[in-house]
């Protein structure tokens, strides 16, 4: 196995009961590149991305990371993992209860030992960083509006600096202006800290924009693993039809001209 | 780059030299989240007496960074005027210097948020404010169940308008399957009413008279008074969570914008079923009230059955029955009014439906106990 291989998951199978989601899955998730997964509504991205968080138990195949099987692991290893990973959930899943500042530093209280006056500096950085008014971090996330949250849940994913980023549909709500600011944040981390994004989304900009390589979730299993111009040659008529539908056509012809 | 992050960090370490009247601070170690707050008293020193112009950066023995790494590093210059100027960095390094600016351009430091204050005079702002806020509540209460009759006389008017399926519904869930809970309860305080009574008045060899004592604390107060507080605790606050979580879901904007009024749909029929329920579950609590005090009399004091029941029929005039039915269909009104309001005042967050389904059984109780007062008082100037 190459040493470029972060993540790399091999003949997965998950199941609701006797609904099988996944069978005979296999994919890589190389280091420092963006990976785009895609997928039909109900075709089970975000399940695939919550069993790779150790969120939903497989019920076959193995997922590896840097050649660790993640079922050997012990809860301390586990726990050791899990801060060096940041997750954006769909709808930012910041705690209700706590102000987008102290979302922020309760991943920097639970794991850093440091002086909580430079803690609450460094959350504001972060806070400024996901592109949020500085004046947000005194708000709940109540008090927010749907895309605001989305940057305060990346300020959190983002925290502790980690190694890789999992992020689902995190330009999903927001406009247009909003997710190109995104998506070029996205990419600047990526380059400027050699972090390694996984991300699910159905915005075919970001997709061209700032994916190195993409992964088409059909038929219960990964149906395509490859840079976005090549995978428009698949001849999978689900790839076919995402990419050469209407939305797929003008995406491509906006990037063109 | 930050390389392999399997490695394990060094600490973040600070030199500082000063060369031809400028600060040389020399980054020592990995800079990383996890590693920087040994360097940070270092630095809020080093800020503090050094002129911002005079600092210069040297990256030479850097190791590995993050953003919090190069936010610290880079924070020593903030004052200046020039924070990025040139002069500022000496020594390569593959990243450093582009993620200082690049964290610099995107951030501002976060104002830290505004403490409560303490003190006299705060304390009597916040009895103040508090006492505001009650009244308010109150006048908004009102309110709320103001609209609720004029939707109420409306739907009386226009009978074919009344939803009879959720009206049946509720009064199942508030009146049926609450039945067995308060007949339990009422019965205990029965038994205990009738044990009290046993103890004291036997003392005056007048035991016979616990058979008034269980009837007229019974019919009059606890049978209603029970059912109240059951009713607020058990109905009150599920309807609070029901319309309050339908308020989250936007389930009432939905309604409102289909031309349903959620008042109609919602709150009517559990008003409804609430004041028909509340005199019904109140007869039941009260036949089993005085059933325990029976047991109980028949076992302590030989009291038996049938002369506990002639005499109950003798002795007491049917007014204290009348007087506690008369007052359970307003204890129904009062919970199922505020019940419905505090789900409507949920807001957008989990949090605010817990605050409001526990603001919904303490007003409801404390509601149900100053009717109770007021009624007892309004009884006692009428002689019944």
């Amino acid at each position: 196995m190459s040493r470029d291989i972060l993540i790399s998951i091999r003949n997965l199978k998950t199941a609701f009961g006797s609904n099988v989601i996944h069978e005979h899955l296999d994919l890589d998730i190389r280091r420092g590149e963006i990976l785009g997964l895609v997928g039909g509504s109900g075709s089970g991205k975000s399940v695939l991305m919550n069993t790779i968080l150790g969120l939903k138990k497989p019920s076959g195949g193995d997922i590896l990371l840097n050649g660790r099987r993640f079922s050997e692991m012990n809860s301390r290893e586990r726990r050791l993992v899990d801060s060096r990973w940041g997750v954006l959930f769909q709808n930012g899943a910041l705690f209700s209860s706590l102000t987008v500042q102290e979302n922020v530093m309760a991943p920097l209280r639970e794991h850093i030992d440091m002086p909580i006056e430079l803690m609450e500096e460094i959350a504001g950085m972060k806070i400024g960083l996901a592109g949020l008014d500085p004046t947000a971090g005194g708000k709940f996330p109540s008090e927010l509006s749907g895309g605001m949250r989305k940057r305060a849940a990346l300020a959190r994913a983002l925290a502790l600096d980690p190694e890789i980023l999992f992020l689902d549909e995190p330009t999903a709500g927001l406009d247009p202006i909003g997710a190109n600011a995104f998506d070029s944040l996205i990419l600047e981390l990526s380059r400027a800290l050699g972090l390694t994004v996984f991300m699910v989304t159905h915005d075919l900009d970001s997709l061209y924009a700032i994916c190195d390589r993409v992964a088409v979730l059909a038929d219960k299993r990964v149906a395509a693993v490859a840079p976005i111009d090549e995978l428009q040659r698949n001849p999978h008529p689900w790839i076919q039809e995402y990419f050469h539908g209407p939305r797929g056509r003008s995406a491509v012809g906006s990037r063109e001209s | 780059m930050r390389g392999k992050k399997q490695s394990k960090a060094s600490r973040a370490g600070v030199v500082v030299r000063e060369e031809g009247g400028k600060t040389i601070i020399e980054a020592h170690g990995d800079w990383l989240v996890e590693t920087i707050g040994a360097a940070y008293p270092v630095l809020c020193k080093i800020e503090e007496t050094t002129a911002p112009g005079d600092i210069v950066i040297d990256f030479t023995h850097l190791g590995r960074v993050d953003t919090s790494g190069a936010y610290l590093l880079g924070r020593v210059t903030r004052r200046c005027g020039e924070p990025d100027g040139e002069f500022h960095f000496i020594g390569a390094h593959p990243v450093a210097r582009s993620l200082i600016s690049e964290v610099r351009k995107r951030t501002e430091a976060c104002q830290p948020p505004q403490l409560p204050a303490y003190g006299f005079t705060k304390a009597l702002a916040r009895i103040g404010a508090g006492l505001e806020a009650a009244v308010f509540e109150a006048l908004d209460t009102i309110a709320f169940f103001g609209r609720t009759l004029t939707v109420g006389i409306s739907t009386f008017f226009r009978p074919w308008r009344f939803r009879l399926t959720p009206t049946i519904w509720a009064m199942e869930e508030v009146g049926v399957n609450a039945m067995p809970i308060v007949a339990v309860l009422s019965f205990f305080i029965g038994a205990v009413v009738a044990f009290m009574g046993a103890n004291l008045l036997q003392t005056f060899g007048l035991s016979v008279f616990s058979v008034e004592l269980v009837g007229i604390s019974v019919l009059r107060e606890f049978g209603a008074l029970i059912t109240a507080i059951m009713l607020a605790g058990r109905s009150d606050s599920a309807f609070t969570a029901s319309i309050g979580s339908m308020k989250m879901q936007q389930e009432i904007d939905a309604m409102r914008v289909l031309g349903l009024d959620p008042y109609e749909v919602l709150v009517l029929p559990r008003v409804v079923a609430c004041v028909l329920m509340a005199p019904l579950l109140t007869f039941g609590a009260m036949i089993a009230g005085v059933f325990g005090g029976m047991i109980v009399s028949w076992v302590v004091q030989d009291i038996s059955p049938a002369l506990f029941i002639t005499r109950i029929q003798d002795e007491l005039p049917w007014s204290h029955f009348w007087v506690g039915l008369s007052k359970a269909p307003v204890f129904g009104l009062a919970i199922a009014i505020i019940g419905c309001r505090q789900g409507m005042q949920v807001g957008g967050d989990v949090e605010s439906l817990g605050r409001r389904v526990t603001a919904s059984v303490v007003q409801s109780i404390f509601t149900v106990i100053v009717i109770d007062a007021m009624f007892a008082m309004m009884y006692l100037e009428l002689d019944i």
